[in-house]
């Protein structure tokens, strides 16, 4: 079984919700991901997204944007993303890493290296913002092979004929964009999201995880009533820009960040064991 | 002359007899080009747009009134003027000029922006948002924006902010919000990068104009279509002109809008030459350039797979041109697709021969051509003398340079 399956069965088993953060690799510079990595375990992450830095983030917002070119201004490429999961693995076989980015960089890679590449650094799957399934086959065709999953996006604008596709052919877990936007926008309409999630899991028997606009540890806990897991990326690399000159304390703050949201979320988690 | 909505209706459907060139297939990809490369939220409106678009090119009351739009507003047909003087002056080929130029707003992108504007009255959409490079888009945008009442906002890098300051100015006085676009190279490529944002943000309400023959499926094949009016004058112009089709067909290519319009209409007459110009810059071997198609790799940008101006680990690199509009690292996916099937050619002229050529058409016929247009002009003055005096060549005077007066005068030591 994968290190994706098998997280949520666990978690699934322990009625507990998943905590997954986002941070772009290499950001603000190369040395900071790989101990920021097992910092977020340490304080409740159950699994890593990890941003591959791109040129061109059509989906994000200013702050990822800005994550991003600092990432690649130190020089971070894929291939170092790569050598940073295999760092990581060197202490950590447990935790779930999925690779979050754009298509370009894996294309110019070649998907063929890139999945066997990131197999072998440990990688569990990846997320490519701009490969809807329509554009996936090919893609999805190599990464299978090597046991890597292709976790695909769901929107407020997915109708029920696009779950339908998605359930064809997605693996691991879906990911929810909460909002219509980039990442980081707000106003997250809890009430909105629950109901689309009620659409999606009458289609996907997949775990389903939550982000865009969760800020804080009630939207964490809002979105954890609902959700098999709560993605948190723009609050974080906001957190991790504001010591951009100080690195070194980046690790404790993102740390704190995410012990509260794990709270928030253990929260809801036992209010749901007690219903 | 046929009315646009009888000759659109003809082309589709010579290509629906399949007899000849029929792309993009129904997923938008032209051979291995093209596609739908853009986050979920995106892949239903765009579905909704190409529904609407093929609803709307069969719908004869639209197709009417594209048809007195580009005849009363644009001020189409445009005319194919025969530049004798400088033909002779080059010694060889006869050259002649498709008056895009003296569309209203001064370019070929109205032709697009009207068709587009009109699916968005149609789709109910009240917010129109474009990118642009040259401002030549986003004014023509905020141009038919203006006429039918609706909101427009228009991203345009820092960068082209500063070199075409009129075109900003103009686009404010038509009513739109231009927004300086401070990310990435502060060019075209972030513009688009910036609407797309706007788009995923508030698709409800907004029409995203795309002002070039890129982006996600629809965009490449119905700017194509909007555009394609160019070709199809030329077309008649020249058989009613000279009894024979041109020789070679030529344009210069940022995008490739102006340059696939004058192409389509002739793709299955195997003896005209298309040609492709594009912006070569300080020249290819410096690497300062704007020419994915003669220098590039194909990769997946924009929506699209085409040829790319891209590093080895598959980020967009920066690129060079005289021209804001030629500034960008990709290029429409129908291009990629001629190149290498081998019906279009493609090659690149330098800054240089690009001004060069500015000058001389200025100097010669009393037309001064936009920076843009020049790249097609700087090529047909190295291919001219090379063929007959009995054989015509045809290039799309995309845009008319007053907007590039403050960048010529620059070069020339003089601030206006
Ligand atoms: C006059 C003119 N010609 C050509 C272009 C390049 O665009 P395309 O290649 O889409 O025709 C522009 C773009 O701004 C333009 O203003």
């Amino acid at each position: 079984m994968s290190r994706i399956a098998e997280l949520f069965e666990r978690l699934r088993d322990e009625g507990r919700t998943a905590l997954i953060p986002f941070v772009t690799a290499g950001d603000p510079n190369p040395d900071v991901t790989v101990p920021l990595m097992h910092r977020m375990v340490a304080a409740g992450a159950d699994l890593i997204e990890l941003g591959v830095p791109f040129s061109d983030p059509i989906a994000d917002g200013p702050v990822i944007q800005r994550a991003t070119e600092r990432a690649l201004a130190a020089g971070v490429r894929l291939r170092d993303v790569l050598d940073m999961v295999r760092a990581f693995r060197a202490e950590n076989s447990t935790t779930p890493v999925v690779l979050m980015g754009y298509l370009n960089p894996i294309e110019i890679m070649g998907a063929e290296t890139f999945a066997t590449e990131a197999a072998a650094a440990g990688v569990d799957g990846t997320l490519v913002v701009d490969v809807p399934p329509e554009e996936a086959a090919d893609l999805a065709g190599l990464l299978r092979p090597q046991g890597l999953d292709l976790v695909y996006l769901l929107a407020p604008t997915s109708d029920a004929e696009r779950i339908a596709r998605i359930a064809g052919v997605a693996s691991g877990f879906v990911y929810y964009v909460a909002v219509k936007g980039v990442t980081g926008a707000g106003n997250l309409d809890i009430d909105a999201v629950g109901g689309k999630l009620e659409e999606i899991r009458a289609q996907i028997p997949l775990p389903v995880g939550v982000g865009f606009g969760i800020k804080d540890g009630p939207s964490a806990a809002r979105v954890a009533a609902v959700a098999d897991a709560v993605i948190v990326g723009s609050a974080i690399v906001q957190r991790m820009e504001a010591l951009m000159e100080q690195p070194a304390r980046i690790p404790d703050a993102v740390a704190d960040f995410l012990r509260a949201l794990r709270q928030a979320i253990d929260a809801v988690d036992a209010g749901k064991e007690g219903a | 002359m046929a009315t646009v909505a009888d000759e659109m209706h003809e082309q589709h459907a010579a290509q629906a007899k399949q007899t000849g060139y029929h792309y993009p297939d129904a997923n938008g990809h032209f051979g291995r080009y093209g596609g739908r490369f853009v986050p979920e939220t995106l892949m239903h409106p765009l579905a909704e747009l190409t529904e609407a678009y093929e609803h709307y090119l069969k719908d004869p009351a639209f197709l009417a009134e594209l048809d007195n739009d580009l005849r009363d507003y644009v001020g189409r047909p445009s005319p194919l003027y025969h530049a004798e003087r400088w033909s002779r002056e080059l010694g060889g080929a006869q050259i002649f000029l498709k008056r895009e130029d003296l569309n209203h707003t001064g370019a070929h992108k109205v032709n697009n922006t009207v068709g587009q504007a009109l699916l968005a009255k149609r789709m109910g959409k009240t917010r129109i948002i474009a990118e642009t490079g040259a401002g030549q888009h986003g004014v023509a945008s905020a141009t038919v924006a203006a006429r039918m009442g609706l909101e427009c906002v228009v991203y345009m890098g820092e960068v082209d902010v500063a070199r075409q300051q009129a075109n900003v100015y103009r686009m404010r006085l038509l009513g739109a919000e231009v927004v300086s676009v401070k990310s990435g190279s502060r060019t075209l490529k972030d513009a688009l990068n910036e609407a797309m944002r706007d788009w995923v943000t508030n698709i409800d309400n907004t029409f995203y104009i795309i002002g070039t023959v890129a982006g996600p499926h629809p965009y490449p094949a119905m700017v194509r279509d909007f555009q394609a009016v160019i070709g199809r004058e030329t077309r008649t112009q020249t058989l009613e002109r000279a009894g024979r089709l041109p020789d070679v067909v030529m344009a210069c290519v940022g995008g490739g809008s102006n340059a696939i319009g004058l192409f389509y209409p002739f793709i299955d007459d195997a003896d005209v030459r298309m040609i492709g110009v594009e912006a070569g810059g300080e020249g290819l071997a410096t690497g300062h350039h704007a020419a994915p198609l003669c220098a590039g790799t194909p990769g997946v940008l924009h929506g699209n797979r085409t040829y790319l101006m891209e590093d080895e680990d598959g980020q967009i690199v920066e690129t060079h041109s005289i021209s804001a509009g030629l500034d960008y690292p990709g290029v429409g996916p129908e291009h990629a697709w001629l190149k290498d099937t081998g019906r279009a050619e493609y090659v690149a002229v330098s800054d240089g021969e690009a001004l060069a050529a500015f000058h001389g058409l200025t100097r010669t016929e009393g037309i001064i051509p936009a920076l843009e247009t020049s790249h097609a002009l700087a090529y047909a003055a190295k291919l001219a003398p090379t063929m007959r005096r009995d054989q015509t060549i045809v290039i799309n005077l995309s845009g008319r340079g007053d907007k590039d007066m403050d960048t010529v005068a620059r070069l020339d030591g003089i601030v206006l």
